[in-house]
């Protein structure tokens, strides 16, 4: 059970209607950002993202599997998202929380609906064997905006991903572990998630600013300013002018997102 | 005991490279990270708090529970997310390990957690496990007679060897990890599997609880480095 002290969500909000924050921040600025890349020798890919004090650790394991019957062509893409009990004392272990499913599947959306990663050169043989990538983002630290955290990480992640090179020899797949290639990807994705307090929408929430939030957005954009992916959370309604500021602001610090990775 | 030296250089009674940090994590009310040869592991504890699972609640003395847990990505091949039966008797064990290390007389009606995930796995993630959860305990501020480490020791081409690799592990003979209480010198975690004969099991204790020893120095700097006003 989570009970947000009264106190903490006047002084949350009073701060907010005077365009201030506890933490000293802009309403459109982002918490401190970096990126480790190849941090998990044994996973293709991988990437550990902080920001502020919430931290992600995304690892991509790749699988040659069947291809699913109308696209006999395209590799696979799965995303899955492991909300740890260490990284909040609210979460709880055992199979994954409505949560945890929304985080994986609106990260996913933004990876997937870019198509950034190029799926038909995944394909090994057509109809029977495709890369299937595993993308497993493990939430370690909670401290708020766990959206732009993972699809910071899954992205910096995709793009260190080496794949050993296969090929078909005598209707079995022959994979050299030696000769590997650069996963093909060509273009970046970042999330911008914003919280509605008051009557302002706040950009990369902290963990007090998400709980005493009325709503959330999360805007997925890619490299060229175009929109891929979006989902509306939290209780209460947005209006539409508080989308289309989230908007017009997400695409300006998609850029900035960007030149982390 | 021989010269031989190891597939990854080491003497017999060498160690893997280990590295402890106390307090890593943010939320949790205690944390560390160790990475032992290629073993990435992190611990969290929360407690002790209300338990919120009222069927393991005692009313006489707290309660500890542990989730030892590995990431799909830390094995070469993708591991399903999700408890087995492996994880879950390292868990068990685990808590039996460093439950005699924990006053909970004084916590009746309460819960120490401990969660264990393994990032990255090369062998010997159980004794791993069990002495960063010690480490995390201490940083959590929970109250502990001892701080409890755990170390391995095995035979490999008919040679008693401390710390096994993942190499070692599949190719050797047998495998024994303990975990004790450094200052008294109990044993609260063992376990054995392979092939010994008395005398070997004998050198494999002996070696392991030296190895213990040396991990154990390793814990304190590293809470001393955390800790200390300097």
């Amino acid at each position: 059970m989570d009970i947000v002290p009264e106190i903490t969500r006047e002084s949350i909000t009073n701060l907010i209607i005077n365009d201030k924050r506890e933490d000293g921040r802009a309403l459109d600025e982002y918490r401190d950002i970096s990126i480790e890349t190849n941090v998990i020798s044994k996973a293709e890919g991988s990437a550990r993202v902080k920001l502020g004090g919430t931290q992600v650790i995304v690892g991509i394991k790749p699988q040659l599997g069947s291809p699913f019957p109308d696209t006999p062509d395209l590799g696979v893409l799965m995303t899955n998202c492991e909300m740890l009990p260490m990284a909040d004392p609210t979460f709880e272990p055992g199979p994954p929380s409505d949560d945890s499913i929304e985080l994986a599947r609106v990260v996913d959306r933004g990876i997937r609906e870019s198509e950034l990663v190029e799926l038909d050169k995944l394909c090994v043989e057509e109809g029977k064997h495709v890369w299937m990538l595993f993308i497993d983002l493990h939430i370690i630290d909670n401290c708020g905006n766990l959206f732009d955290a993972a699809e910071l990480a899954v992205m910096a992640a995709l793009k260190s991903t080496k794949l050993p090179t296969a090929s078909i020899v005598d209707d079995e797949v022959v994979l050299d572990k030696e000769n590997t290639f650069d996963l093909p990807i060509n273009n970046e994705v970042a999330m911008c998630t914003f919280v509605k307090i008051g009557d302002k929408m706040v950009i990369d929430p902290s963990l007090d600013e998400e709980r005493v939030a009325s709503a959330r957005l999360n805007v997925g954009v890619t490299r060229e300013g175009r929109i891929c992916a979006m989902q509306k959370g939290g209780k209460y309604p947005l209006t539409k002018d508080d989308i289309f500021t989230a908007v017009n602001t997400a695409i300006s610090k998609t850029k900035d997102l960007i030149e982390y990775l | 005991m021989s010269e031989m030296i190891r597939e990854d250089g080491r003497k017999y009674n060498e160690l893997r490279p280990i590295k402890i940090e106390a307090g890593v994590l943010e939320r949790a009310d205690g944390s560390a990270y160790l990475e032992v040869g290629g073993n990435k592991i992190l611990v969290a504890v929360y407690g002790p708090r209300e338990s919120y699972i009222r069927r393991l609640l005692e009313p006489n003395t707290g309660v500890i529970r542990c989730r030892y847990n590995m990431a799909p990505f830390s094995v070469d091949d993708r591991k399903r997310p999700g408890p087995d039966r492996r994880s879950a008797e390292i868990s068990k064990i685990t808590a039996d390990a460093l439950r005699p290390a924990l006053m909970l007389e004084n916590y009746p009606r309460s819960m120490v957690d401990i969660y264990i995930e393994v990032i990255e796995a090369e062998g010997g993630t159980r004794c791993a496990g069990i002495t960063a959860a010690a480490v995390a305990l201490v940083d959590a501020g929970v109250p502990m007679k001892d701080i409890v480490v755990g170390c391995a020791a095995g035979k490999v081409n008919d040679e008693v060897v401390l710390d096994l690799s993942e190499v070692e592990d599949k190719e050797g003979q047998a495998d024994v990890p303990i975990a004790i209480m450094p200052r008294t010198g109990e044993i609260t975690l063992l376990q054995s599997d392979g092939d010994l004969t008395e005398e070997e099991f004998q050198q494999a204790i002996d070696l392991a609880m030296e190895g213990c020893m040396k991990v154990s120095e390793l814990q304190k700097e590293a809470l001393m480095k955390k800790y200390s006003t300097e």
